[in-house]
C-alpha cells in the first residue's frame, strides 16, 4: 500500500487522486443518506451533518494550529524554554528585522496606492469606449498568472548585462536606458530602489483586480447624477474629482484594504526575484526563512503572529468605512 | 485569505462583459445610450487615449517578451534582446524553435512534465473537496435554524483574515508525526482547509439570495433538507459554484507557499519546480521562459474561458490573497 502515500508514476498519482475523490464522495453521500429522513431526525443532527465536516476541518486545520503558533511564539527556537516576549522583542528591535518591517511597510503603502490609482484611471479612460472589453482583458490577464510566473516575466525585463562594447542588453528596461543614452542598471541589486522594482511586479498583478471592481462601481453611478453634473458644466478631470471618486468611495476602500492585506502576506515575488537579499526582505519571507531554513520555531511563530496582528487594523478600518457608507445611504 | 462584503452598488457580472447584465440576458443599448457613447468617444482628449494605450502596453509587453523568448534558440537569447526578432522577421534572420519546451518538459534537469501531472493531481481534489464541504455548510448557515448559528458563521467569516503562515508549522509537525508528510493527502487537506472560510462565506451569500418561498414550497411538499439542497438549491447555484471554483483553482494552481511546505521532490507542483529553477538556473533563460509559460498555460485557458464567472465572484464579495 506504499503507493497510497508515495505515488511515483503518473498512473499511481491519478489512481490516488480518484481514490481520494471517491472516498470523499462515498463518505459525504453516506452522511447525507443517513439524515435524509424528514421529521424523524432532530434538527441539530441534520445541522451537524451539513455544517459539521467543514467546521471540523477548519477547527482542526486552522484554529488549532493558529493557537499552537501563538503558544510557540513565547518559547525558544526549539520550543523547550519559555522566553516570554523575547521573540517579539527581537523582531521589533534588532536592526536586521527592523529593516524587514520597514520594507514591508513600504510594500503595504505603495502596492495598494499604485494598483488602485492606475486601475481607477484606466477604468475611467476605457469606460464606454469601443475597445473597452479588449482593453480591460489586457490589464486583467496578469491576475491569472502565478506570482512565480510574474516574477520570472519581470526578472527578464530587469535582466542586466555589464556595459561593455560588443555586449548587447537582453533585458528590455536596460535596453531602453541604453537607447536614451543612460548606463544600464542592476535593478534588483541596487538598494533601496530594488524594493520598488519588486513592488512594480505586485502592482502589475493587482491592478486588474482594482480596475474590475472600480469599473463596475463607476458603471453603477446613476445616470441622472452624471447628467446633472454635465449640465452644470463639469467635464474631464473635474467630473472625475467631484462626481466619480466620491460616488465610488466604498468600492475604493474595499479595493485598497483587500490589496493591502494581500500584499502583507506576499512572499513569492521576493523569494523568486531576490531571495530576500540586497535589503528586499519582507515579513512573510522572513517567516519562511526562520521556520524552514534557520529552524527557529519561536521567532518564526512570532513573525507569523505579527503578520496576523498587522492585518487586524486594516480589517477594522474596512468594516468601519463600510458601516459609515451604509449609514449615509 | 481576505474578504469584505462589497458595497451593493456594483451590478454583478458587467465589468468585462458589457452585453450581459446581471441575470445573464443580453442588454440592448438604447439609441440615446449609443449616442452618448459616440459623443463621449469624440470628446476624450488625445492625452487620455495616450495614457490608456501606455498602460495597456506596459501591462502586455513583459508577457509578450517572455513568450517570444521561449521560442528563440538558446544562443540568440544570450546574444540579443527578444525585440530584435521583429526586425529579423523582415530580413528572414529570425529563428524559432520548440527545443526550449522540449528541454523544460523532458530534460533531465527540469523535467516539468512530471510536475505538470502533480499540479493536476493536487488541484482537482483541492477544488472539489472544499466546494462540496462549503456548499453543505453554507446551506446549514443559510437555511437550517440551529443553536449557535450566528456565532459560528461570524467565526468562519473572521477566519478569512487569518494568514496561512500561522497554521503552517503546527500542521506540518502533525503530518510528519503521522508519517504522511510529502504525500498528496497532506496538500489536499491543507488547501481544502485554507479555502473553506472564503468558500463558505461566498456560497452563503449566493444561497441567501435565493427566494425563501422556493425553499418553503419544497418543504410544504414534504422535502427534507437533503432533498431541498440537492434538488432545489444546487441547480440554482451553478454560477456561484463556477465562480468560487475558478477562485480556488487559480489559488491552488498558482500557490507556492503550501506547495513548498507540504510537498517533497516527488509530489511538488509546477510553481515550486519553476521557482526552484529560477533560483538554481537563473541565467538559463531558454529553459526558464519555457518553464514559466508551461506553468501559466492552464490557468490562462481556464481564466479566459470562464472570466465571466470569475468577475461575478469577484464582485459578489471578495478576493483571496
Amino acid at each position: 500500500m506504499n503507493w497510497l502515500t508515495s505515488a511515483s508514476t503518473t498512473g499511481e498519482k491519478f489512481a490516488v487522486m480518484f481514490l481520494a475523490i471517491a472516498l470523499f464522495v462515498v463518505v459525504m453521500g453516506a452522511i447525507l443518506f443517513l439524515v435524509d429522513r424528514p421529521r424523524r431526525i432532530p434538527r441539530w443532527v441534520v445541522a451537524t451533518a451539513f455544517a459539521g465536516p467543514a467546521l471540523l476541518l477548519v477547527a482542526w486545520g486552522l484554529v488549532r494550529p493558529a493557537i499552537i503558533t501563538i503558544w510557540n511564539s513565547f518559547f525558544d527556537r526549539r520550543g523547550n524554554e519559555f522566553v516570554g516576549l523575547d521573540n517579539y522583542g527581537r523582531a521589533v528591535t534588532e536592526g536586521q528585522f527592523q529593516s524587514v518591517l520597514v520594507t514591508t511597510a513600504v510594500w503595504v503603502i505603495l502596492v495598494p496606492l499604485g494598483s488602485t490609482v492606475i486601475g481607477l484611471v484606466y477604468a475611467v479612460l476605457v469606460d464606454r469606449t469601443r475597445f473597452e472589453r479588449l482593453a480591460k482583458a489586457l490589464v486583467f490577464i496578469p491576475m491569472a498568472i502565478s506570482m512565480v510566473g510574474a516574477s520570472i516575466i519581470w526578472k527578464f525585463v530587469y535582466e542586466f548585462k555589464p556595459d561593455q562594447p560588443g555586449v548587447k542588453q537582453t533585458g528590455l528596461l536596460n535596453q531602453v536606458l541604453v537607447w536614451i543614452g543612460l548606463e544600464p542598471q542592476q535593478f534588483l541589486i541596487n538598494g533601496p530602489w530594488n524594493t520598488v522594482f519588486l513592488i512594480v511586479v505586485m502592482v502589475w498583478i493587482q491592478t486588474g483586480f482594482a480596475m474590475t471592481v472600480l469599473s463596475a462601481a463607476i458603471k453603477a453611478i446613476p445616470d441622472d447624477i452624471v447628467e446633472a453634473a454635465r449640465l452644470d458644466g463639469l467635464h474631464g478631470t473635474k467630473m472625475f474629482r467631484y462626481i466619480t471618486v466620491p460616488s465610488i468611495r466604498p468600492a475604493l476602500v474595499v479595493v485598497l484594504t483587500t490589496i493591502a492585506i494581500g500584499t502583507l502576506k506576499v512572499f513569492d515575488i521576493v523569494r523568486t526575484m531576490t531571495g530576500g537579499q540586497f535589503g528586499t526582505q519582507v515579513i512573510a519571507n522572513e517567516f519562511y526563512t526562520q521556520a524552514f531554513r534557520q529552524n527557529n520555531q519561536g521567532l518564526a511563530s512570532a513573525l507569523a503572529v505579527i503578520l496576523f496582528i498587522l492585518v487586524i487594523p486594516i480589517v477594522i478600518y474596512n468594516v468601519r468605512q463600510l458601516r459609515r457608507s451604509e449609514e449615509i445611504r | 485569505m481576505t474578504t469584505t462584503p462589497l458595497p451593493p452598488t456594483a451590478p454583478v457580472g458587467e465589468a468585462l462583459d458589457e452585453t450581459a447584465s446581471a441575470d445573464g440576458k443580453p442588454r440592448r443599448l438604447s439609441r440615446l445610450e449609443k449616442r452618448a457613447i459616440a459623443t463621449k468617444g469624440k470628446l476624450s482628449s488625445p492625452w487620455a487615449s495616450g495614457l490608456a494605450i501606455l498602460i495597456a502596453i506596459l501591462w502586455t509587453v513583459p508577457s509578450v517578451g517572455l513568450l517570444v523568448t521561449s521560442f528563440r534558440p538558446e544562443l540568440d537569447i544570450r546574444r540579443s534582446g527578444w525585440w530584435t526578432v521583429f526586425g529579423g522577421l523582415f530580413n528572414g534572420e529570425a529563428e524559432f524553435t520548440l527545443d526550449n519546451y522540449q528541454q523544460a518538459l523532458f530534460g533531465s534537469g527540469a523535467n516539468l512534465a512530471t510536475y505538470f501531472v502533480n499540479s493536476f493531481v493536487i488541484t482537482i481534489p483541492a477544488v472539489v473537496i472544499p466546494i462540496t464541504l462549503a456548499l453543505l455548510a453554507a446551506y446549514a448557515f443559510a437555511w437550517i435554524d440551529f443553536k449557535g448559528r450566528e456565532f459560528l458563521f461570524v467565526a468562519v467569516f473572521a477566519l478569512q483574515v487569518v494568514p496561512l503562515q500561522v497554521a503552517l508549522v503546527p500542521l506540518l509537525t502533525d503530518f510528519v508525526n503521522l508519517g504522511v508528510n510529502g504525500s498528496f493527502w497532506t496538500v489536499w487537506i491543507a488547501h481544502a482547509t485554507f479555502g473553506l472560510p472564503l468558500a463558505i462565506f461566498l456560497l452563503h451569500n449566493f444561497m441567501k439570495d435565493i427566494p425563501a418561498s422556493l425553499v418553503e414550497a419544497a418543504r410544504v411538499d414534504g422535502a427534507g433538507h437533503v432533498k431541498i439542497f440537492l434538488r432545489v438549491l444546487l441547480p440554482l447555484l451553478v454560477p456561484a459554484i463556477a465562480a468560487f471554483g475558478i477562485f480556488q483553482f487559480l489559488w491552488v494552481w498558482n500557490d507556492l507557499l503550501v506547495g513548498l511546505t507540504f510537498t517533497n521532490v516527488g509530489s511538488r507542483p509546477l510553481t515550486v519546480a519553476v521557482a526552484e529553477m529560477a533560483g538554481s538556473r537563473g541565467g538559463d533563460w531558454h529553459v526558464l521562459t519555457a518553464g514559466a509559460f508551461i506553468s501559466m498555460v492552464v490557468p490562462l485557458i481556464v481564466f479566459i474561458s470562464l472570466q465571466r464567472y470569475f468577475v461575478r465572484g469577484l464582485l459578489a464579495g471578495s478576493v483571496k490573497g
